[in-house]
């Protein structure tokens, strides 16, 4: 069965030169996608792949990748919302392609589920306080 | 009937009845207008949402050496602010944005920062960056100031926004096959998306729909703190077609608004940031409302169902100025989550925060129920529907030398 996920990796300085992700396609057959790409004055890489494949192969390439020393995570972990800034205007509602919020219909307040949210980064920008954030 | 120094006298002992124009719903459904009149003395009304004409004037003192801003530049946080008055007044509009902010050259830009902000950073207490140029005079030598500037500092701070509290609004739609980013958000393709912007049955003008109660003078909740009402806003425009419990069909009436920043908090005024389109400040206002007779309180009784708003297309109509509407829709049909447009059923979301205009209208109520807050006699009445007042378009003519 084929999957495809978002994922951030965390890449320590030692890693950062490293072909790393050459090894995810010809050792475990992945396709990607870079979304992001970044290195921090402090050398540690960051990069937000979408990665797809065998199953069992991307399980494989995702272990492969957390023994060379770095981390993984899903996206979704990644956005997160400052409470004191969202107005709970509603805005965002139709916005996300995930439905990732949910408006209570007798409250109007907006929660946001951030299990569901696939980080595409189109709340960021759409939220009139700016109250959705990306932490990497 | 009460009247409203009546009304004033029961909130100086604790002993008035206030509630919310919530509330009062299920108050008239119980005891009838009648009894709900004798015994209610105000009902409360709120709003917070983007309100583009605000803005906030402040003198900032004078430096020593001094230095006339007045006729010069200045810069608050990099925001330019408005200096065509006497030597250290200053006014900074909420849509400023800085010189070098990108705007829309790479469009959708983001506008992360202007005169909103530096607004809510200011009623927060934070130091803001005053930087400022000037010709120099013998009486104000001084040619350049770089200094930090605090709301707990200067001399005044005043909230004066020629513009707010609409009176119903469009709902935006677009119907075009690209996204676009409006002043009601970001627009998807194809209709898939329905903007609208007003706290319906709680909205202050909507209770008030003929302007019977709020008029020149009114004393208001603004941005936190208390206000005035000082004039009818801009663009008030009261001939508008409305149902036959007089609420407007339409963006109808509006309020200019004035109030003490230094009383206020960042949490009723915050900057915010329209994707595309530019800063501005969300704001929030509630009015109260005497119940001085049955008239007044049965207007308070609006119900979203009883509100209609025109559905726009903003990918053509409204830029290009064209008077077509797509069809009316509810405040209640709005909330449901979805509405249909040419026979296409297209969910909805809400830029002004219904959450925080119940806040609002909770807060004045216990302030009014403490005896913080007493009510005003307006000094003059607003122009309602029998001033003739039309909405005006400008309509350009050629400049010939
Ligand atoms: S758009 Fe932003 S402020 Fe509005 S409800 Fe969503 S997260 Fe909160
Ligand atoms: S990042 Fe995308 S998926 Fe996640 S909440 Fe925002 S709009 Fe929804």
């Amino acid at each position: 069965m084929a999957v495809s996920k978002r994922i951030v990796l965390h890449f320590p300085p030692r890693l950062v030169n490293r072909p790393i992700v050459y090894r995810l396609v010809k050792d475990y057959d992945l396709e990607f996608n870079i979304l992001k790409a970044s290195i921090s004055p402090e050398e540690e890489g960051l990069l937000v792949l979408e990665l797809r494949g065998n199953r069992q192969e991307y399980e494989k390439g995702i272990e492969f990748l957390a023994r060379t020393g770095i981390k993984v995570q899903p996206l979704s972990q990644d956005i997160t919302r400052d409470e004191d800034r969202c107005t709970h205007c509603g805005a965002c509602v139709t916005i996300c392609p995930a439905g990732a919020f949910v408006l209570n219909p007798a409250t109007r307040v907006v929660s946001f589920d951030n299990e569901k949210c696939i980080a595409c980064g189109i709340c960021i920008a759409a939220c009139p306080p700016r109250a959705m954030k990306v932490q990497f | 009937m009460k009247t409203i120094s009546e009304i004033n006298e029961k909130i100086k002992r604790g002993q008035a009845v206030v509630v919310t124009a919530e509330e009062i719903l299920d108050i008239v459904k119980e005891k009838g207008i009648a009894r709900a009149a004798r015994e209610v003395d105000v009902v409360t009304t709120g709003t917070f949402g983007p309100m583009c004409s605000s803005g906030a004037y402040l003198n900032v003192g004078h430096s020593k050496p001094r230095i006339k801003l007045g006729g010069g530049r200045v810069y608050l946080n990099d925001v330019p602010a408005y200096t065509g008055f006497a030597a250290v007044d200053l006014m900074i509009g909420c849509t400023a944005l800085p010189d070098d902010d990108p705007k829309n050259r790479a469009h959708p830009g983001e506008f992360i920062y202007g005169g909103g902000h530096v607004i809510e950073e200011l009623v927060a207490g934070k130091d803001i960056r005053l930087v400022a140029t000037a010709y120099g005079t013998d009486c104000y030598p001084r040619k350049k100031l770089e200094t930090l500037i605090n709301l707990k500092d200067i001399n005044e701070a005043v909230l004066f926004n020629p513009r707010n509290a609409y009176q119903n609004y469009n709902v935006a739609v677009n119907l075009s096959d690209k996204t676009i980013y409006t002043y009601m958000g970001v627009l998807k393709p194809k209709l898939g998306n329905a903007n609208y912007c007003s706290a319906g049955q709680l909205s202050p003008l909507l209770n008030d729909p003929l302007y019977k109660s709020v008029g020149i003078g009114t004393r208001i909740f603004l941005g936190g703190g208390t206000g005035y009402v000082v004039w009818q806003g801009t663009q008030h425009n009261p001939g508008v077609p409305r149902t036959e419990g007089g609420v407007p069909r339409k963006p109808a009436g509006t309020l200019a608004v004035i109030g003490d920043l230094k009383l206020m908090k960042p949490q009723w005024l915050r900057g915010v940031s329209m994707q595309g389109y530019g800063a501005t400040l969300a704001v929030g206002i509630g009015l109260p409302i005497p119940i001085v007779s049955e008239e007044v309180l049965r207007y308070t009784t609006v119900t979203d169902a009883d509100i209609l708003a025109p559905i726009v297309d903003y990918s053509e109509t409204y830029p290009q100025r064209k008077p077509d509407s797509l069809g009316e829709v509810s405040y209640a049909q709005l909330k449901t989550g979805k509405i249909k447009v040419q026979g296409k059923e297209v969910p909805t979301a809400s830029l002004s925060s219904y959450p925080r205009a119940v806040e609002i209208a909770q807060t004045l109520k216990r302030w009014i129920k403490q005896g913080e807050f007493t009510l005003t006699e307006a000094v003059a009445p607003l122009p309602g529907v029998e001033s003739g007042i039309t909405f005006k378009n400008l309509e350009d003519r050629p400049i010939v030398e």
